[in-house]
């Protein structure tokens, strides 16, 4: 099974996609493949449907026409290859940080020691070790979404989507999240999906960036910022080729911005 | 501080007690015993065993009638919660029966369910259900979005979203709706020995006023008084107890 799907060399593929929101047309026949174990952002102006696609993608929403596959699996809800990292983290608020790291594992059924194991691992990866038993009211915006991150990590799906996840972090975590998330797509052989409304992050973190235009929304243009990627996380902002991509981006979406 | 504020709450009995005292001795009526004959009145009660057997009888129609609406209430306001429909269909109900002048029901409902027990039972339910009802349904459809849809996304099933997540995360409203709906229990349950039959301390209240002997009767009401209070701080101390963490829910910056 699994040597046959990836095989595919796409992890996620989204063909023909249309969403409506009664009469509002959210997506209009969007297609876009994600590359296997590669980064790809979703980036666009606000109101451009990247959150709805990444939804769709999720199984959390229901497209009104179209194909969604995940490893040439055709998308019906929520599956284990999926997970999903939230815009404000949507921890629960009276869960300590191992139950919320373990909250997926426990909706599978996995035991409470064996869950709590496999947690503590992903608590000391995104650098939380000694906050276990910490409340998320006691932790800062940086640390809750690394609580995020650590969850949607410890049920080791293929795909990790994820929703503008450092939108809601001060600048200095934000830049620190860029860097670590750069390792941890080296690192981990996953495919991530990453929406984002910010020109820079998509550059410096991606593989692909893909620009979205609303209404409705479409693909308008596919980057693979490749020249810089090889680069130490330090200099890529400094790149002429990073620096160029950002200014092309901008110029293409400035007409968007009202 | 600390110390400040158990002074002020001295000072605050001290003004109220002061001036019951003070108006039982202009007199305001000659049915208005001072604060002083009242304690007197209500140490008597407590001594001669009478208070003690009036709210065994009181504490009845009480308790049944709350464990009834606790149980009955968090179960509806559940499914008014999860379900449109049902709302729709039941809400109603519930608004009908927190507004109705309830004591202009009381004679229907003795007509149909007699002078005992039952009655007294459906007063303090009237008065006790549709608050925690509400209060219920409230919670459950506050229930923050981005939760349940985590708890989805995590292959949730139905029922582990409603106990895991939805459950919790409005346990701290539903328990504030206890209270209230306690509290209204308290007047029901007094209102129902006023208007339906007198029996324990609304026996006393009426028996009192109706001798004339007013320190016992407002050493009743005063009995009441204290009773629900203490009660209710207790309820707030478990309240406090359960959900100090998730009392300070996050607003993420």
């Amino acid at each position: 099974m699994n040597d046959k799907t990836s095989d595919i060399e796409n992890a996620v593929s989204v063909h023909n996609v249309y969403k409506n929101y009664g009469d509002v047309e959210a997506l209009r026949d969007l297609s876009l493949d994600f590359p296997r174990g590669q980064l790809t952002s979703l980036l666009g102006p606000s109101g451009c449907g990247k959150t709805t696609l990444l939804k769709i993608i999720a199984g959390l929403l229901r497209a009104n026409s179209g194909e969604i596959t995940v490893n040439g699996q055709p998308v019906a809800g929520p599956g284990p290859d999926r997970a999903f990292v939230f815009q404000d983290f949507a921890l629960l608020p009276w869960a300590n940080v191992i139950r919320n790291v373990a909250f997926g594992l426990e909706l599978r059924g996995v035991d409470r020691s064996e869950r709590e194991a496999i947690a503590e691992k992903y608590i000391g990866d995104v650098g939380l070790k000694g906050f276990e038993k910490s409340y998320p009211h006691e932790l800062s915006g940086g640390m809750r979404q690394r609580v995020g991150l650590a969850r949607a990590l410890s049920v080791d799906s293929q795909v990790l989507l994820m929703d503008e996840p450092f939108s809601a972090v001060d600048e200095q975590t934000r830049r620190k999240f860029q860097e670590d998330l750069l390792k941890l797509v080296k690192n981990e052989s996953k495919t991530f999906i990453f929406v984002t409304h910010s020109i820079e992050e998509a550059v410096y973190v991606s593989d692909q960036v893909a620009i979205l235009l609303p209404r409705p929304s479409r693909v308008s243009e596919i980057i693979r910022p490749e020249g810089f990627r090889h680069k130490d996380a330090n200099s890529i902002r400094r790149d002429p080729e990073y620096l160029d991509i950002v200014d092309r981006i901008w110029a293409s979406l400035r007409t968007y911005v009202e | 501080m600390r110390y400040r504020s158990v002074l002020l709450k001295f000072l605050s009995a001290l003004i109220v007690f002061g001036s019951w005292e003070i108006a039982g001795r202009i007199p305001v009526s000659f049915a208005f015993p001072t604060f002083i004959e009242s304690m007197a009145a209500f140490w008597t009660l407590l001594v001669d065993g009478r208070m003690f057997v009036a709210y065994v009888e009181t504490l009845k129609p009480l308790v049944v009638g709350v464990l009834i609406s606790a149980s009955l209430g968090i179960g509806i306001g559940l499914a008014i919660g999860l379900s449109r429909k049902f709302d729709w269909l039941v809400s109603p109900i519930f608004v009908v029966m927190q507004t109705a002048p309830l004591a202009a029901l009381i004679p229907l409902l003795v007509m149909v369910y007699g002078i005992g027990l039952t009655s007294k039972v459906f007063v303090v339910c009237i008065m006790a259900m549709p608050v925690i009802v509400l209060n219920t349904s409230g919670a459950v459809r506050n229930t923050p979005a981005s939760i349940i849809e985590m708890g989805q996304s995590f292959l949730g099933t139905r029922l582990d979203v409603i106990l895991k997540i939805i459950l919790p995360a409005a346990s701290p409203i539903i328990f504030a709706g206890l209270r209230l709906g306690v509290s209204a229990g308290f007047i029901g349950a007094i209102l129902s020995e006023l208007k339906i039959t007198p029996t324990g301390v609304g026996d006393i209240i009426t028996y009192s006023r109706s001798i004339a002997d007013y320190p016992s009767m407002y050493a009743a009401i005063f009995s009441i008084i204290l009773l629900a209070v203490i009660f209710l701080n207790v309820l707030e101390r478990i309240e406090e107890y359960l959900f100090k963490g998730s009392r300070q829910t996050y607003v993420s910056e």
